[in-house]
């Protein structure tokens, strides 16, 4: 017996052509113009899911994006409306939630056990007997409640993302869009009109009307002369943000789209009745109906029975009835419309006044309903239709804060007083007849008109030869003394009853929010779009409450579900952000580099001719550089100029050490605080010129720093005369560090004097080079001798490579990060790791290079109280003394007497293996620092469950004097 | 949000940094005792509509400007 069939004509489906696509394995046919949902009642298909927590049959119950129930699987991505899904050759869906098949549920056990499955039943019951049994429970409860599965492969689609801008967006294409649209663009602006179906007309689509149809179709043909107008199809709007700035789904491509002013033409949304059994496949909402009749041409076999409250269900149950389906219509309301009941009697449309659904027989699809009311007779039926009223679109005018009201004329929310610039229309505002949408999309057009300045239309747009609008009339009823109400939905999705609306009243969740949580009500991937309403007038009414008083939960983006990919675009693996590299990457690469991201930068970690692991590779290197020389490409420091007459002072002022008094050709280490007297950065400071500085920075830290230097000179210091410009991407630079890399620049340079007469500790000296510039500094962040060579980063490679071939008799090689940061741990110098923005001067040790002379940045908050404690965490240098065991960054470090828990009294930052000492050694933040030099302490890494002793001394390891710098 | 920059017009807030009220005055360099610039630092009004405040163009000229914009609403005033 089929209770579904495609008519033999109408509709606007592509009869000529044939699309085969399969549901759950079972091949079968549509038409073009089809969707998945339409091709399936055509197929006198009726059961496509099971539900979420109770696993019943479900069916279609909508025809758009509101739909709860038919949500398919294709192609591994999961709960997409069936109603929503155009159909194309070769389509494989399935369904979801059912095992081990979809007629045969194992899961539906669950629905005979729905009287202790209600509202709040999985928290009230695993949470005893332990405190830990939900963490037990909830796996099992997880997999047998749930929607479709996602997928752990990539997701094979590509995704773009698109920034666009225009005058107006029209939001959905109806007819009081269309009329916006035209009215728009026929005054030259710029026009985006977004329809979230991939055929444009919206409820023009469903109505079998002729000459609606062609008003629709003249509108389209003239919005496409407009070259400055985009016209987009299957373009779900998925947010409104701040500044009038939408966010598109447009097939694949998420539009990021500015809109000066925007014309909501969302429509409004059918309600679902709430009756016993009201999810039983072929009840559907009486709109849907009639989508499926005059959109789809697929009609309900023989007979149908609608139960409504309103008027708007007649025109679904008078179409019906022309197409020959016996209709009977259970109407809530006791008196009717004399216009109602003519048309009725005309088409032979049975009227039980004051009626409703008391319940509907049949388990997999509708058999009979049986009407509560004045006569409670069992009618025999293929589907019901319901229509409990409609609610208005407001998702997208509530994005932007603006809460809906409450309408009483249409028992339903309209949007609330909108900005300028934002226009809601048509059915979204409760216009619910054709021509009165028409002339209000029209008045919004010329409004946006008039307001960007633009020339209006001379004429009015022409409007379809259809008879006068009827009037929507409304009785709202609620479920609220329903009997047998544990299985009437309110919330499809969610498989949220009219019971676990009162039961949330009962147990105290009155508030929507709470209720919403407590019985996970419009939870889903539809968001309660057909649920909403219905509940909180139902919580309303038991609250004695008018609804605008119990109010409504709060509308959030996404309109519809969106997957991750769509907003990721094409952002992900390397494109995720971008990549920094140094002017040496392609020598790094070609010369056994291997590499480690250190923040954006791609830095060379450690080289192929030390070893084959960073762990053997790091040590060779640093060996190198202890004993011999070695070369790191040190490009990724900060790098500024800074120039002006003012140089000077500026410099003074943002370092806590003097700088006035630098002579040219000498570097200087500085340390610079933020405002708050917590230390920013450290680096060095070369004076080039009379009034020329160079400044480096930490390579983690250079943006910030340029960024403070630029605001204090732009925002604050506007007397001083200087100019600082970033050199970070244009110049490049290498540390030659080792006992022998004077040697390895005298062979390098042989026409330059560099020895520590003319190149001192802290010189530094600008040379011609094949006639480029090469900045020669005497500085050491290894501890030994040392020097810094910067140089335009054109030329950075040839100079690298001109050093490492004139010094190859000395043994010259390359070294790595790891070794670069080893080194510096062993000499005790702090690096980003330990400026962490919340560390003191003297917590790093570096109190007394403040000067006490003279003005400074941070110098009034660094005398805090708090940050003069002398129980801060301080820098100290750590030993491991027991060689047999491991020492990670990041341990938490504990007194010998200590408890190992909690946060403990401070943490290693960095570690090492020291060539020197040949022993692992550490820098880390220890409560009171060095006043507990020689103390044995503990690191403990508990994820690992590790502990060991460690000892506390000095952080200088190596040369306390510097006499190697000075060598 | 768009924000205009002084020197090259209109442009997203992306290509910006915050930087902060722009509402006080800074302490002049070398003066002002502790509680002076703790209230210049710590101390901010919270208003819930304008605000005059800081931005930089970090991703376009690097101007630093300020500008007034309601924060309920992020509408730029002037």
């Amino acid at each position: 017996m089929s209770t579904f069939k495609r008519l033999a004509s109408g509709g606007m489906i592509d009869r000529t052509q044939t699309i085969t696509f399969s549901f759950d394995g079972k091949k079968m046919t549509g038409h073009g113009g089809d969707t998945l949902a339409s091709a399936l009642l055509a197929n006198d298909r009726l059961l496509v899911g099971r539900s979420f927590k109770y696993h019943r049959p479900r069916g279609i119950m909508a025809a758009g994006v509101e739909e709860p129930n038919a949500l398919v699987s294709v192609e591994k991505r999961p709960n997409t409306p069936a109603t929503t899904l155009q159909l194309v050759d070769g389509l494989a869906a399935r369904s979801q939630n059912a095992w081990p098949s979809l007629k045969f549920d194992a899961g539906a056990i669950n629905s005979l056990l729905s009287p202790i499955f209600g509202a709040g039943f999985y928290y009230k019951t695993f949470m005893g007997p332990r405190k830990k049994s939900w963490m037990f429970y909830e796996p099992f409860i997880r997999r047998a409640a749930g929607l479709g599965k996602g997928s752990y492969d990539p997701d094979p689609t590509r995704y773009d993302t698109r920034h666009m801008f225009c005058d107006c967006l029209v939001i959905g294409s109806g007819p009081a869009g269309l009329a916006a649209a035209l009215t728009a663009a026929r005054s030259g602006l710029r026009v985006v009109l977004a329809e979230q179906d991939f055929e444009f007309g919206g409820t023009i689509l469903s109505q079998g009307d002729e000459a609606t149809r062609s008003w629709r179709d003249a509108v389209l043909a003239d919005l496409q002369e407009h070259k400055e107008c985009r016209l987009l199809s299957s373009a779900t709007v998925q947010g409104i943000y701040d500044g009038n700035h939408a966010v598109i789904l447009h097939g694949n491509t998420l539009e990021s789209l500015r809109a000066r002013t925007i014309i909501f033409a969302t429509g409004a949304t059918e309600r679902p009745l709430v009756f016993p059994n009201n999810d039983t496949p072929g009840v559907m909402l009486a709109s849907a109906l009639r989508t499926y009749l005059n959109r789809f041409a697929v009609s309900p076999d023989a007979s149908v029975v609608f139960a409504t409250n309103n008027d708007s269900a007649y025109q679904s149950a008078f179409d019906l009835s022309a197409a020959g389906v016996a209709v009977t219509v259970a109407d809530a309301r006791k008196t009717l419309s004399g216009d109602v009941l003519a048309r009725a009697a005309q088409a032979g449309v049975a009227i039980f006044p004051s009626s409703g659904i008391a319940d509907v027989l049949g388990n997999k699809s509708v058999r009979a309903v049986k009407l509560s009311g004045t006569r409670s007779v069992t009618i025999e039926c293929d589907a019901v239709a319901m229509s409990g009223g409609w609610s208005p679109n407001v998702h997208l005018t509530s994005h932007g804060g603006v809460k809906p009201v409450y309408d009483e004329t249409i028992a339903a929310f309209v949007p609330g007083h909108l900005p300028s610039g934002q226009h809601a229309v048509g059915a979204a505002i409760g216009i619910f007849g054709t021509l009165g949408c028409i002339a209000d999309g029209e008045k919004a057009g010329r409004a946006v008109i008039a307001q960007l300045g633009a020339q209006p239309p001379a004429r009015e747009l022409a409007r379809p030869a259809v008879a006068a609008d009827k009037p929507y009339v409304i009785l709202p009823v609620w479920a609220t003394t329903l009997k047998k109400d544990k299985e009437a939905f309110v919330d499809f999705q969610s498989d949220v009853t009219a019971k676990d609306v009162r039961t949330a009243y009962q147990e105290g969740f009155r508030n929507v929010e709470h209720m919403k949580r407590f019985t996970t009500l419009g939870m889903g991937t539809d968001q309660g779009k057909t649920a909403n309403i219905n509940a909180l007038a139902m919580m309303a009414e038991l609250r004695t409450q008018t609804i605008p008083e119990t109010g409504t939960t709060t509308f959030r983006p996404p309109f519809t579900p969106l997957t991750v990919g769509a907003i990721v675009g094409r952002s992900f693996h390397k494109h995720f952000r971008p990549i920094r590299r140094s002017p040496l990457h392609q020598w790094h690469e070609q010369n056994g580099a291997v590499f480690i991201e250190a923040g954006l930068w791609q830095r060379a970690w450690y080289y192929n001719w030390a070893g084959a692991t960073p762990e053997t590779a790091y040590i060779k290197e640093m060996e190198l550089v202890r004993q011999n020389v070695g070369i790191a490409d040190v490009s990724t420091l900060g790098k500024i100029d800074i120039q002006g007459p003012d140089a000077a002072e500026f410099l003074n002022r943002v370092y806590v050490n003097g700088f006035a008094k630098l002579p040219i050709g000498r570097a200087r280490y500085g340390v610079m605080l933020n405002d708050d007297g917590l230390v920013l950065d450290d680096g060095t400071t070369s004076r080039i010129g009379q009034n020329q500085y160079y400044m480096t920075t930490t390579t983690a830290q250079a943006g910030e720093v340029m960024s403070w230097l630029e605001y204090l000179l732009q925002c604050h210091w506007t007397d001083l005369k200087v100019h600082v410009a970033s050199l970070t991407d244009e110049w490049g630079g290498m540390a030659v560090s080792g006992p022998k890399s004077r040697e390895a620049l005298q062979l390098a340079f042989p026409g330059v004097d560099v020895s520590n007469e003319a190149l001192p500790y802290m010189g530094v000296k600008d040379i011609q080079f094949d006639g480029v510039t090469v900045r020669l500094m005497r500085l050491s962040f290894s501890g030994e001798l040392a020097y810094e060579v910067h140089i335009s980063a054109d030329y950075t490679q040839s100079l690298w490579e001109h050093i490492l071939k004139a010094a190859e008799p000395l043994g010259i090689k390359p070294y790595g990060l790891e070794a670069l940061a080893s080194l510096r741990i062993e000499k005790g110098h702090v690096a980003g790791i330990e400026l962490d923005h919340r560390n003191t001067l003297d917590d790093l040790g570096l109190g007394k290079m403040a000067s006490k002379d003279k003005p400074y940045v941070g110098k009034e908050l660094r005398f805090r109280e708090n940050l003069q404690a002398p129980d801060r965490w301080s820098l100290v240098g750590l030993e491991l003394m027991e060689p047999e065991k491991k020492l990670r960054g990041g341990s938490i470090l504990f007194s010998s007497y200590d408890e190992i828990k909690g946060h403990g009294r401070g943490y290693v930052t960095s570690v090492t293996w020291s060539t020197e000492l040949q022993k692992f050694i550490a820098l880390g933040l220890y409560q009171g620092g060095l006043q507990h030099e020689g103390e044995e302490i503990v690191a403990a890494f508990p994820l690992k469950n590790e502990q060991a002793k460690l000892k506390i001394v000095s952080p200088h390891f190596i040369d306390k004097e510097g006499a190697r710098l000075h060598a | 949000m768009r924000i205009p920059c002084p020197h090259c017009g209109e442009r997203d807030v992306h290509e910006f940094r915050y930087g902060g009220d722009a509402s006080k005055k800074r302490p002049t360099h070398g003066s002002g005792d502790l509680k002076t610039w703790h209230d210049y630092y710590f101390l901010f009004d919270n208003p819930k509509g304008a605000h005059e405040e800081y931005w930089q163009h970090v991703l376009g000229c690097r101007q630093w400007f300020s500008l007034k914009r309601d924060v309920a609403k992020n509408e730029v005033l002037k």
